[in-house]
């Protein structure tokens, strides 16, 4: 293609434009200026979302790239700016979600010596980052932006950082696009071994209860279906992490629940019951496992994950097939024979039977009594069909919206699992409703989580973004208050919390509410919140001392699950 | 879980900031590196660090497979003393009038095999390359007899024993990779 003289700025933006880039989440700044500048002239090439705060603007970028499958992208300005939005890295670094953030950076000449918001943002994000890169020369804008796009997007993706000198921002040169499809050095889909997909076929055909493990690989792979055809054809009962649960249809019948800390009784009980354990995309997180001496040792392991750092991180497995599982799944379904193994994946349903009778009725029909955060949850989710999008806050609000909510699409539950980041839900709901337009968005949050990043409550109202606000109030940060409860002998430090009237601030941002006390209420709040074309908050007072259960405790093994 | 030396080795594109990304691997986990040695390897814009350290295995393996995911490095391997060559080189400022006072220092220096490279009136450089016990075994003795001014040792280069060249498979493969890619494209 023919080169054109152009500014830096103006070549970034291209250079975006060239990786199918429409929608920006940022908030300018001195360093940044060029880059606004040249925006002005491209008001009809992206989307320009102005949030509140830069954490907002990483948060937003993660919800659109975990929505949706696309790269997320954000733009703020140095010092400040960016270290507003490390929080943002560091989640989309352990949830694995594909963001692009860019950064202004002083000027070259002045790096290096305390300038006004100079901060070694690349030394900075090292750590927390699949690449960070500081671009001093227009020559490198087009390589290195095709380079980011490249890295966030492929293999197991991740966030990239672009740490962008001003002098080559308004640095005028000979602009050419460029595109990145290797780097010598990375390899994003590892060919996986022939030799351990026929080892791993055969301990599945030896096998009388073989257990299958869904993570947030099988999403971001989009190997939906082919984790389907591999579990139908050996009939093989399969749980999902949180981050995996809309991999697999929750009414699917061979979908046994969750796992983790606050999943469902059966598939952690009969992880340490099962001969076979096939983990697919996920990580072993200690969330999963609970104490990893005791966790699963009767059984042979199978671990099929992209990344080859993941093998034997937490868990010694028997059989690693290090690869996309969308690659490695069909070459295991044709190897494996067609099974049927009833009496096991029943035992599934006895132990659920038991968590159903011990928590579940009680959490979704407590018949009398404050709302309880369960019952809102699947009431929310039927009123929509089962099928649209949870975003979640973190802590109560994140695991009971998680148990009740159905999922019936892929990529429907965004949430912050591996950081934990209280304050994300807000703006990844704003991210996802943005890229998912023709999805209802419905976010559940806590009093907490909320005035984390409440500022974004603008956002909405510029944008007029439609996310359904689900506010569960329980005047406490309730995790933590449990943990008191349940650990440190009801000691309440800390976390109770005095809130603030969240109808008059929704009404302040122009986005209609609805409080809900009573239980004889909520359905018809529900149908309010979702006829309402526009965003919505529905704020539910929820029982203030309620807890989170089934619970495998700190330290406990996963079959030691307490129920109260 | 027995403490044992390991000896890493690291190939990564020669690029700013990349010994930040990977001693950042080390002090994630507050394992302290023993010695490092940074230089251009022999395959053109190929950096290649040697990394000594004591710690266990399993860790050990975890910290190099964490290194080799970073996207700029080719390629990362541990490997314990028996399965590597490696050397050290130590430099000796000793006292000159003390050395040309006591006939002992002169038959200690031949005797290490080590080599004189500068003498003045005021101090003479000795040098020596081996191993990290050879070498300091040697300051010891100079200490001994009074003549030590300055010492100063690297860190340590390593080839492993196996013929198998790590980096050059790597490049290889990769690139052999990349073309039956290209041709099932076409």
């Amino acid at each position: 293609m023919a080169k054109v003289r152009i500014s830096g700025s103006e070549a970034l933006l291209r250079s975006l434009i060239n990786e199918g880039v429409d929608t920006i989440f940022g908030y300018p700044g001195g360093s940044i200026m060029p880059v606004f500048d040249a925006l002005y002239d491209h008001r009809d090439d992206f989307r320009g979302v102005l949030v509140r705060h830069e954490q907002g603007a990483v948060h937003a970028a993660q919800g659109y790239a975990r929505s949706s499958g696309r790269v997320g992208v954000s733009i703020v300005t140095s010092g400040p700016g960016a270290t507003n939005t490390l929080t943002g890295i560091s989640d989309a670094m352990l949830d694995s979600t594909p963001v692009v953030v860019i950064a202004g950076q002083v000027s070259t000449g002045v790096l290096g010596t305390d300038a006004f918001q100079e901060i070694d943002f690349v030394g900075i994000t090292q750590p927390i980052t699949k690449w960070s890169y500081q671009i001093r020369r227009p020559e490198d804008i087009a390589w290195a932006v095709a380079r980011a796009f490249y890295i966030a997007s492929t293999g197991r993706p991740g966030p990239v950082v672009l740490d962008f000198n001003k002098d080559a921002q308004v640095a005028l040169f000979d602009y050419e696009p460029e595109s990145v499809d290797n780097v010598r050095s990375y390899i994003p889909y590892p060919t996986p071994s022939l030799e351990a997909v026929e080892e791993a076929a055969r301990l599945v055909n030896e096998s009388e209860r073989p257990f299958l493990l869904v993570g947030q690989g099988v999403e971001l792979g989009e190997a939906h279906e082919e984790l389907k055809a591999f579990i139908e054809k050996a009939d093989i009962p399969a749980a999902r992490t949180l981050m995996g649960l809309s991999a697999l249809p929750t009414d699917h019948p061979l979908c046994v629940g969750m796992l983790g800390m606050h999943g469902n009784y059966g598939p952690n009980v009969n992880t340490n019951e099962c001969d076979l354990l096939i983990a697919v995309g996920m990580r072993f997180s200690d969330r999963v496992t609970g104490k990893l001496s005791t966790y699963a040792k009767q059984a042979r392991i199978i671990h099929i994950d992209i990344d080859h750092a993941e093998i034997n991180k937490n868990v010694t497995v028997d059989v690693p097939i290090v690869g996309d599982c969308k690659e490695v799944l069909p070459m295991l379904t044709a190897l494996v024979n067609k099974a049927s193994h009833k009496e096991w994946i029943d035992s599934f349903a006895r132990y659920n039977a038991i968590e159903h009778e011990k928590v579940t009725v009680k959490a979704l029909n407590p018949g009398e009594g404050p709302l309880l955060m369960g019952e809102v949850a699947r009431k929310v989710s039927e009123a929509t069909g089962n099928s649209a999008i949870l975003v979640t806050d973190v802590g109560q609000n994140q695991m009971m919206s998680a148990r009740y909510f159905k999922y019936t699409k892929p990529h429907s539950i965004l949430t912050s699992g591996g950081l934990g980041t209280m304050g994300y839900g807000l703006p990844a709901a704003i991210g996802a409703k943005i890229a998912m337009s023709d999805r209802t968005v419905c976010l559940f949050t806590g009093d907490g989580g909320m005035q984390m990043n409440i500022q974004e409550l603008g956002t909405i109202m510029e944008q007029g973004t439609a996310v359904k606000i689900i506010l569960l109030n329980n005047n406490y940060l309730g995790n933590v208050r449990q943990w008191q409860e349940l650990f440190f002998n009801h000691r309440y430090s800390w976390t109770p919390m005095l809130n603030p009237d969240y109808g008059l601030i929704a009404q302040g941002y122009g986005i209609p509410s609805r409080l809900v006390i009573e239980r004889s209420e909520l359905d018809d709040a529900i149908r309010e919140m979702l006829e309402t074309s526009g965003p919505f908050l529905l704020h539910v007072a929820v029982k203030e001392e309620a807890n989170v259960m089934p619970m495998t405790p700190p330290g406990a093994s996963v079959n030691e699950m307490i129920f109260e | 879980m027995d403490k044992k030396l390991y000896t890493i080795i690291i190939y990564t594109e020669n690029i700013a900031g990349m010994l930040n990304q990977v001693t950042a691997e080390f002090t994630r986990r507050m394992m302290n590196i023993d010695t490092i040695t940074a230089s251009s390897s022999s395959v053109e814009g190929v950096h290649r660090y040697t990394i000594s350290l004591w710690g266990e295995e399993d860790s050990v393996q975890k910290v190099t497979k964490r290194i080799e995911k970073k996207v700029d490095v080719l390629k990362a391997d541990y490997y314990t003393d028996n399965e590597i060559f490696f050397q050290e080189v130590a430099l000796y400022k000793l006292s000159t009038p003390v050395v040309l006072g006591n006939d002992e220092v002169s038959r200690i220096i031949r005797h290490n095999t080590a080599r004189v490279i500068e003498v003045n009136s005021t101090y003479t450089v000795v040098e020596m390359t081996g191993s990290t016990e050879d070498i300091l075994n040697l300051y010891d003795k100079f200490v001994s007899h009074n003549c030590m001014l300055q010492f100063v040792k690297s860190g340590r280069v390593a080839v492993p024993r196996s013929a198998q060249d790590v980096l050059g498979d790597y490049l290889f493969n990769e690139d052999y990779k990349r073309k039956s890619i290209k041709e099932k494209n076409k």
